[in-house]
């Protein structure tokens, strides 16, 4: 077993430990999920050392490839008749993405560590949507991904539905069941591209190397890419995100805000943009502008939130909006912008619902007119609140404001295949998003943390734990780190997009 | 860089990095635990950070001495956030009269008030908290003012916009100031979406221009290879600047050069707080009263005028675009006078009149033409007088404040026997702010008329000298009701004059105030040839004086005393001094379209309309699906023998299709 | 009569006739009878309907392999696993609920 095997394997062996250790000693179960994710958090440090260690060899090649080049792979023939592969390796966008993932993960056990109804089950459960969800951003065999990215979806009925508040069955219901929707239509996408493709074979790279005819992609690319965005909250498809990430306990709006809605703008950029390029050009424009109204609508729709999940919801289906924007841009600065989007938010908001779990925690409601003033006697908790606002409404030095301008740029730099003036009307009409993000977040962090203290109980609370502020130091660091050093990243990430981009030439 | 350059040219990064690096220690390592340490450490590395700004002045200027050829200087940069090939944002440090003006005034006003804050803000809850801010807010400021590219000038733009949030909000359970820092960070935010919409269009259209341009100048050959597409030297170069106004895509008959610059001046004039987008600066006073000195008055204000003048060249070729910045900039310096001479706040007052400064700022740079760039020195001289002056006012009224505990001047009255030092220093800065001879603000101000004069605009150059006038009198009202008279409130009463660490830093600024008028900046800061200074023009002093004087004269007659001609003059006025009183309901338009627009028309109806029409289109499948489920389920009887009869009928109407389909 | 029956070697057009005749006697049987263990007797009828086409077919076809004869074999044992089974239920249900009549027998309605 490889490097890139161990990653997904890690949290699914962790689970397995986690079942053998009796309910009774929960305790030692959160401890053992600290441990298993934190091997996680180390394992991707080797990952991402090894990858560059091998990518930056031949950046060079990579600048004029119309192929992804994946690295440490692993390849094992698992149902040869319908030709039906393990097959796993890295490129750089799955590399951010597994950074993501792993420091949520971390994070989000960490946050959840006053869980005491039925421990065992929550960490158990967890662990396994997060295999599923390393096992999507490190797949290259289009079976082998769907796989995985059920094993990422469902897992969240349970969570929901059991450790939820709120009208819990409901939303995990709509949130189950809007999903499998996006996925039915990726399914029947996947099945089309394997049977047009002729060549009886699930693998990503070698259904990438021929071209489909231009009626097939023009029906396919928006069946995938909306089945995607169904999970990246593509609007009108995005009802499930606030009423689902409202209910779902914290470490799970975590990890569904953060890093399950990149599978989204992850899946649409990886296989609707790769494989069916001509089909993207043909819809480009119209993607961009459904992902413009989101942009403006999810920010709209946050102002007049009263409680904090739904806020921060309608934030995310904004945010969001920004991925989906910058996969519709088609070229190099939108694409880079929307993984780095997909990055900053997946930081941005599991901090945000990591943060929320922990003011809920002391001050048992999320109505933000309830509260008020809170910043005097959690001033830990409202200076990561604060940060995390900032880094929503694109402050630079946060990482919001390096994807945010990306994406800008991207749009209105245009591409050769659409209406330049039109993207640029889409563009700058999507600007005014930096100005609603302030009045919503402004408004919102000031009515809970600023002000004088509303209610009695709340002068008696306490600031962050021990545990609490490390968790949300490290995202807070992360979102500094990729705001201050954006190169770093940057260079991770780009040289595995321009096969994206020549292949639209 | 060539090697005969200074220690400190090589190590310019310092300047800014002092104060970044102050700021983490401070923030996170000493704040918590040693609060006076917070206040000591901020300071000495801000005045650490002076220091090396006027030892990098004085290399530059042994380098290229006044009066000759000051070019623009890059000792320092690297690539910061690369978009694309060829596209990247650097982020560097950028050596030019301007920028070294900027960066004296910008440490000298910060040491300064950090000093005067560790006496001001004693014993305050959020002591550390404050110095740390400050120290981000110096960070952010002096990185904007040594930005070789717009991008970084755009980083550090929003950064100065978060600091002053942070700092009016400074009491953040006083619900006043929470307000006012909201409505400063959304207005200026507001006005950066023009700015950033500027940046978009400058990044494309000089990503676009570049190679032409480098095969034109012959940028390797001429030592610029590095230079990428959102440099400002690049931009501001007439070769590009020509070929960017040659193209032939316009905006509504516009052409995109001036398109851009008014939207960059768009981002100016939210920071610079030009009319119509002023309505944050007088709610800004919430802050604690140093922060006005430094944020809202001598420094972040100007960055609006700053980046006009670091755009200079772009905006005088565009024309259209350099009219509207004068136009704005009267307008405003006008319209705040006016509403200047009504307010009771001292600080208020202060507040309008830092607008209308502003405006002098600005009308001055707009006037200002290639060939003719007196407006644009006069512009930079005034900066820097107003920077000294107007924080000793700030300074003055903390002082004041302090001592009687209470921002309406009708409750002081009779301080200066209390506060004898004050009352000097705030005389001082009244005299100069006036344009009085020998105080600094003359020399400034008589430029800046004597190039609106010399442009040929007189209209601009009458309004000019009106608010001159109007300034002479509002500020010497305040002063009259505030230092002269009996003591009116409890608060006056029981004054005292401010402690040393207060006075030193003011009495500083009263000289610096007094004297900096003779400093020939002409010399220093100049477009092109220097202009040398033009001595004094007698068509311009003699109206600025006398309508200064009559100022003067005005508010001595209504104030002094018991001021019943004041009330009796207001009386007269009637709705006309409540319509000034009231900011011409300016607020009230804004509030109109941010809460009955904007929420009610907006953003309530999406809401609703996500709740109902999306999400319950969601439901309405969910429900569509059961209904189908159950309407179907009455097939379902239980009968064995139903379904058999069903499956039978279904089997001959199978076969019956299949044979009929083989005969 | 015996004679003519002699003589005239039924064909397999005959033997289908019988074969559907049998069916659908079965058939009507196991959708009118309202008592269990009729229906069983209607499908054991129905079963060995098609056991008999089977056999026919079997000796109609120039396939000398025997296989029709094979599978009623099969029909014949399933036939007799399917009787017990069933009748185990009918038994079950009877004790249960008393009474073997299928009208009764509706849990499953929707």
């Amino acid at each position: 077993m490889g490097l890139v095997s161990w990653i997904i394997a890690a949290p699914f062996l962790t689970m397995v430990a986690i079942v053998f250790v009796p309910e009774r000693h929960w305790r030692m179960i959160r401890w053992i999920a600290a441990v298993g994710t934190g091997i996680g958090l180390i394992l991707t440090c080797v990952l991402t050392y090894r990858y560059w260690m091998a990518a930056s060899a031949d950046l060079e090649t990579l600048r004029t490839a119309t192929m992804t080049k994946l690295y440490l792979v692993e390849r094992v023939a698992w149902f040869k008749p319908l030709g039906i592969q393990y097959l796993v390796g890295v490129d750089g966008i799955s590399v951010s993405m597994v950074i993501l993932t792993s420091l949520i993960i971390f994070c989000g056990v960490l946050a959840s560590w006053n869980v005491e109804v039925r421990t065992k089950e929550f960490f158990a459960l967890l662990l396994l949507l997060v295999s599923g969800v390393f096992g999507v951003f490190l797949s290259f065999d289009l079976f082998l991904f769907f796989m995985f990215y059920e094993l990422a979806v469902l897992p969240m009925y349970l969570l929901i539905g059991i450790w939820g508040t709120g009208p819990k069955e409901y939303a995990a219901m709509k949130l189950t069941l809007m999903l499998l929707v996006g996925s039915a239509f990726v399914l029947v996408g996947f099945l089309a591209l394997f049977h047009q493709s002729g060549l009886h074979t699930f693998d990503l790279q070698q259904l990438g190397s021929i071209e489909y005819s231009d009626r097939f992609q023009w029906w396919f690319f928006p069946m995938i890419f909306v089945g995607f965005g169904v999970l990246g909250a593509l609007f009108p498809f995005h009802t499930w995100s606030p009423d689902g990430h409202s209910s779902a306990p914290t470490a799970v709006s975590m990890l569904h805000a953060g890093v399950l809605m990149k599978l989204g703008g992850y899946g649409a950029l990886r296989i609707a943009v790769y494989l069916l390029p001509e089909g993207a050009k043909e819809w480009g424009l119209f993607f961009m502008a459904l992902t413009t109204i989101n942009i403006l609508y999810g920010a709209f729709g946050a102002i007049t939130q009263r409680d904090l999940k739904y806020f921060t919801a309608y934030s995310s289906v904004s945010h969001c909006g920004f991925v989906l924007f910058g996969v519709a841009t088609l070229n190099l600065m939108g694409f880079k912008g929307a993984v780095l989007q997909m990055f900053s938010h997946g930081i941005m908001t599991g901090l945000f619902f990591g943060l929320i779990g922990m003011v809920y925690g002391r001050t048992h409601t999320r109505i933000i007119p309830d509260m008020g003033g809170l910043a005097k006697v959690m001033p830990w908790l409202a200076a990561c609140f604060y940060i995390a606002g900032l880094a929503s409404l694109g402050l630079p030095g946060l990482s919001g404001f390096v994807a945010e301008t990306h994406v800008f740029l991207g749009g209105f730099f245009g591409n050769a295949w659409t209406n330049v003036t039109i993207m640029r009307i889409l563009t700058v009409t999507a600007t005014f998003s930096i100005v609603v993000t302030a009045v919503y977040v402004l408004r919102g962090l000031a009515t809970a943390f600023q002000g004088p203290i509303t209610d009695p109980h709340f002068e008696k609370l306490t600031d962050a734990t021990l545990t609490e502020k490390l968790a949300t130091g490290i995202l807070v660091a992360t979102l500094l780190f990729v705001g201050c050093f954006p190169w770093l990243i940057i260079d991770l990430i780009e040289p595995a997009l321009y096969p994206f981009v020549n292949r639209l030439h | 860089m060539d090697g005969d350059s200074g220690w400190m040219m090589q190590h310019a990064w310092l300047i800014p990095a002092l104060p970044l690096v102050s700021f983490a220690v401070v923030g996170l390592l000493i704040s918590p635990y040693w609060k006076k340490g917070a206040g000591v450490i901020a300071t000495l590395s801000i005045v650490a950070s002076m220091v090396c700004a006027y030892v990098l002045a004085w290399e530059y200027f042994t380098l290229y001495p006044a009066g000759g050829e000051h070019p623009i200087l890059v000792p320092w940069s690297f690539e910061w956030l690369r978009y694309q090939p060829g596209l990247a944002a650097n982020v560097g440090v950028l050596v030019d009269p301007i920028s070294l003006l900027l960066m004296i005034v910008v440490t000298t006003v910060s040491a300064l008030v950090h000093i005067y804050s560790n006496a001001y803000m004693h014993g305050d809850y959020g002591f550390g908290r404050y110095f740390t801010f400050l120290n981000l807010f110096t960070f952010s400021m002096l990185g904007l003012v040594v930005a070789p590219d717009i991008i970084q000038m755009y980083v550090c733009w929003e950064l100065v916009g978060v600091s002053s949030f942070l700092l009016i909000g400074f009491y953040y359970n006083k619900p006043s100031a929470v307000a006012a820092s909201k409505k400063a960070f959304i207005v200026t935010r507001f006005a950066d979406l023009g700015f950033l919409v500027g940046v978009l269009l400058l990044s494309f259209y000089g990503y676009r221009i570049f190679p032409d341009w480098s095969a034109e100048v012959g940028a390797v050959a001429n030592g610029l290879a590095g230079t990428q597409p959102v440099d400002f030297q690049y931009l501001n170069d007439p070769v590009f600047l020509a070929k960017f106004a040659a193209l032939d895509t316009t905006f509504l008959g516009i052409s995109l050069l001036t398109l851009s610059m008014c939207l960059v001046f768009m981002g100016a004039a939210g920071k610079s707080a030009m009319f119509p987008l002023h309505i944050w600066l007088p709610d800004a006073m919430e802050g604690p009263t140093p922060v006005s000195a430094l944020i809202h008055a001598a420094t972040m204000v100007v960055a609006g005028v700053y980046l006009v003048a670091r755009l200079f060249p772009a905006f005088a070729f565009s024309g259209t675009a350099a009219l509207l910045v004068a136009y704005v900039g009267a307008f405003t310096s006008l319209f705040a006078a006016v509403i200047g001479t009504t307010q009771d706040d001292i600080k208020r007052v202060l507040a309008f009149s830092t607008l209308s400064q502003l405006g002098y700022m600005m009308l001055a740079l707009g006037v200002s033409t290639a060939e003719h760039t007196l407006g644009y020195t006069a512009s930079m001289f005034h900066l820097f007088t107003h920077a000294f002056f107007k924080a000793l006012l700030f300074m003055g009224a903390g002082a004041v404040i302090h001592a009687v505990h209470t921002n309406s001047i009708w409750e002081m009255g009779g301080l200066w026997r209390k506060m004898p030092i004050t009352h000097i220093t705030f005389l001082v800065a009244t005299l100069a702010i006036s344009g009085i001879w020998p105080f600094a603000g003359f020399f400034s101000k008589d430029e800046i008329l004597a190039a609106a004069l010399g442009s040929g605009h007189y209209v601009i150059f009458g309004v000019a000298v009106l608010v001159a006038g109007l300034t002479a009198f509002y500020m010497f009202r305040i002063y009259f009701v505030t230092f002269w008279g009996k003591g009116r409130g409890a608060g006056a009463a029981h004054a005292h004059e401010a402690p040393a660490l207060m006075w030193m830093p003011m009495a500083l600024l009263a000289v610096l105030s007094a004297v900096t008028g003779f400093f020939p900046m002409a010399e220093y800061v100049h477009l092109g040839e220097a202009e040398g200074h033009h001595g004094i023009n007698l068509a311009v002093v003699i109206p600025a004086t006398l309508f200064a004087l009559i100022g003067i004269a005005m508010a001595a007659s209504l104030y002094i005393g018991d001021g019943h001609r004041a009330v009796a003059l207001a009386k007269m006025l009637g709705s006309v001094h409540q319509t000034i009183k009231q900011k011409f309901y300016i607020d009230e338009v804004y509030l109109f379209i941010t809460h009955r627009i904007i929420f009610h028309r907006i953003a309530r109806p999406i809401a609703w309309f996500d709740k109902r029409m999306v999400d319950g289109g969601v439901d309405a499948s969910g429900w569509a699906t059961r209904s189908g489920g159950r309407a179907l389920s009455l097939l379902q009887t239980g009968q064995v023998q139903t379904y058999g009869l069903w499956f039978t009928g279904g089997v001959a109407f199978v076969v019956l299709i299949l044979w009929s389909a083989l005969v | 009569m015996i004679e003519l029956l002699a003589r005239h070697s039924p064909g397999l057009p005959e033997w289908l006739t019988l074969c559907v005749v049998l069916y659908s006697i079965g058939l009507y049987g196991l959708l009118t009878r309202r008592n269990a263990i009729a229906m069983l007797m209607a499908v054991e009828i129905m079963l060995n309907a098609a056991a008999l086409n089977f056999v026919v077919f079997d000796r109609f076809s120039t396939n000398q392999q025997a296989d029709g004869q094979v599978m009623a074999l099969f029909v014949i044992v399933m036939a007799a696993a399917e009787i017990v089974v069933g009748m185990a239920i009918v038994v079950a249900l009877y004790r249960m609920r008393g009474t073997v009549d299928i009208n009764q027998m509706n849990s499953m309605r929707g």
